[in-house]
């Protein structure tokens, strides 16, 4: 049999069989780990989760061009200088003044697949546009003009640059009712292939506005990439959103990190006693230990592997209570799943065991010093 | 050159001695018994002999070392390779087997071998005990363990204080037993012990008093068996 076999077997069995002293030590260690292992699960995850909220706000990036021409051609390439699984959604938008019996409104064409990805605080009384031929009024346009989902509206657009003098005219099925509480109740929105047929230009956009799962640093470069992308467009970012976004996450991360680190000292302080009071126990035992033989090195060896065992069992454990506590966390404040980050486990048993051996260093030096003659004594 | 000397040893706490200028000699293979009252100094002298404590002042030369001057450490080593020791409680690991407390000797003492320290369970006749705990074995059984702990490195003494005090009759013979066995393979046996009867089977006792040996007692029908006197009362015939 090797001594490393042997080792296993005495520090194993004095885990084992001795489980309910060690049961104290491994809980609070397991405690620590839990409490640990879900808070920097939840740190990785709330930029995550907290750019999920704040995405639901509205674009955080917007793309023009800058001589005036902008193109759905210059869109394209912008979009592409963006990573395909940042991009959340992206919205085209063209405004034209048009009329609604005789009086000018302004229209917006735009993708509605991309302006609900980007919009998600857009509320819609009755249906999104789905197809051509469909049109999503303002509320106060609703308002003013009395229009209910279900008619037929026709819109009227004069053309320029043209001596004709008829207008063009579009019928279109009112879908639903725009409720955003901000301008975009004062237009009217229709497919940009619709505006297209409407006023007989093709190809050209104002704006497109972007919604980036990014932090602000990262979208800053993402906004650079757009605006080299091509000549002729750029992209800056929509300062509200991502400011407030960086400074609540800012300061939530330092929350979290001070909790980490007060919960870690406690867990030490724990576990050092738990430590002192094992070897207190143990002096017997240790003393004869030493009568029969084990040499210091031995000793240290011995309770640092049964105190690193302790703390890497703590620590499979609260890795995995961790997640549990995490995902509770993330369900109660942010209602949706946590994204477990398989690397938590390994540092969070890693993270367990250094800690044990560290606590241990002092309550097993002072193993070292018990005197076998004296604890052997008779009596 | 004689396995272990004493030379004018002291052993002094505060203005107690403990130990006040004890010599003595023990051959290879020899069997000693210590007898002494309570308070004597034989603890104290064993503790000296089997490297867990420093006379205050003397020569303990062990296989020609001076190990009154010898570091801690080394004393460790010196224990480890050349001393058995047995004690009046005991003393096992309590969360481990029988047979994995006489493997714990082998593992600081070389490599660990589980055959051959279930057959120094044999030996002491725990065969059928060896994957028990402490706390299932009887104090006989326990203690029989120990001796089989204190012989599983070949050492060159085996030194035991009051072993027999916590036992009962059979066990206090099957364990002297054992020391006859070892005695006839050649080690050095040192016992300390209360027991009169226990103290007769070695071949010489020597007896301490107030840290002083005041005597020694060659045994002349040295058998190394116990034989335990008739302690049957005779009634007187009415
Ligand atoms: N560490 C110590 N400190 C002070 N006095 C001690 C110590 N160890 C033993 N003594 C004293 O030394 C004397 C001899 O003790 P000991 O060798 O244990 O006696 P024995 O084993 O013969 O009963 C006793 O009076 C005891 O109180
Ligand atoms: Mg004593």
């Amino acid at each position: 049999m090797k001594r490393s076999s042997m080792y296993l077997r005495m520090i194993t069995a004095s885990l084992m069989r001795r489980r309910s002293r060690m049961l104290v030590a491994l809980l609070s260690i397991a405690i620590g780990a839990t409490i640990l292992s879900g808070l920097v699960t939840v740190y990785y995850d709330v930029p995550r989760q907290m750019g999920a909220q704040f995405r639901s706000y509205g674009a955080n990036l917007i793309m023009t061009g800058t001589d005036g021409a902008f193109t759905t051609e210059d869109m394209a390439k912008g979009l592409a200088a963006v990573p395909a699984d940042a991009l959340v959604g992206a919205a085209p938008f063209r405004y034209e003044n048009v009329r609604i019996h005789e009086h000018p409104v302004v229209a917006a064409g735009t993708d509605m697949a991309g302006a609900m990805a980007t919009n998600p605080f857009w509320r819609v009384e009755g249906e999104w546009c789905s197809s051509d031929g469909q049109l999503l009024v303002g509320k106060q346009i609703a308002e003013s003009f009395r229009l209910k989902t279900g008619e037929t509206l026709t819109l009227s657009y004069t053309p320029e640059n043209t001596e004709a003098a008829e207008d063009v005219t579009l019928d279109l099925t009112i879908t639903g009712i725009l409720d955003t509480g901000g301008s975009e109740e004062e237009y009217v929105y229709l497919s940009l292939h619709d505006l297209e047929t409407l006023t007989g230009e093709a190809g050209t956009l104002d704006v497109c506005e972007l919604s980036v799962q990014a932090q602000a640093e990262e979208l800053k470069q993402y906004a650079g990439q757009i605006s080299n992308a091509a000549p002729g467009i750029s992209a800056h970012l929509v300062k509200r959103v991502t400011a407030s976004e960086t400074t609540v996450l800012s300061k939530l991360q330092a929350l979290v990190l001070l909790v980490t680190v007060v919960v870690l000292a406690l867990t030490m302080i724990c576990v050092a006693t738990t430590m002192t009071a094992v070897v207190t126990e143990r002096r017997k035992e240790i003393g004869l230990r030493k009568a029969i033989g084990a040499s210091d090195k031995s000793i240290i060896t011995e309770f640092m592997g049964e105190s690193m065992l302790l703390g890497g069992l703590g620590g499979i454990l609260g890795a995995g209570l961790g997640f549990v506590f995490a995902q509770q966390v993330s369900l109660r404040v942010f209602s949706s799943d946590i994204r477990f980050q398989w690397l938590i486990v390994p540092v969070t048993i890693a993270v367990c065991i250094i800690v044990t051996g560290l606590s241990s260093v002092l309550p097993i030096r002072s193993a070292t010093e018990v005197d076998p003659a004296l604890v052997l004594k008779g009596e | 050159m004689s396995l272990l000397e004493l030379r004018n040893i002291y052993k002094i706490y505060g203005d107690l001695h403990a130990l006040d200028d004890v010599s003595l000699t023990v051959e290879k293979g020899e069997w000693v018994s210590i007898m002494g009252p309570s308070g004597s100094g034989k603890s104290t002298m064993m503790n000296i002999i089997g490297c867990m404590d420093k006379p205050t002042k003397g020569e303990v030369l062990l296989d020609g070392v001076n190990i009154a001057k010898e570091s801690a450490k080394n004393l460790t080593g010196i224990r480890r390779d050349k001393i058995g020791l047995i004690f009046q409680q005991f003393h096992l690991v309590n969360y481990l087997t029988a047979v994995e407390n006489v493997m714990l000797a082998q593992y600081y003492h070389s490599m660990p071998d589980e055959k051959e320290a279930l057959e120094a369970l044999d030996r002491v006749g725990l065969a059928d005990r060896a994957k028990h705990l402490p706390s299932q074995l009887s104090g006989g059984e326990q203690q029989r363990v120990c001796v089989a702990r204190a012989l599983i490195n070949y050492p060159e003494i085996i030194l035991a204080d009051e072993p027999t005090g916590n036992l009962d009759e059979a066990n206090e013979e099957i364990v002297v037993d054992l020391f006859h066995k070892l005695h006839n393979e050649g080690t050095t046996l040192i016992v300390v012990t209360h027991d009169p009867e226990v103290a007769e089977v070695a071949q010489r006792t020597l007896v301490l008093r107030n840290g002083k040996l005041h005597k020694e007692v060659i045994n002349q029908n040295f058998t190394g068996k116990i034989q335990f006197e008739d302690r049957q009362e005779v009634q007187p015939h009415a």
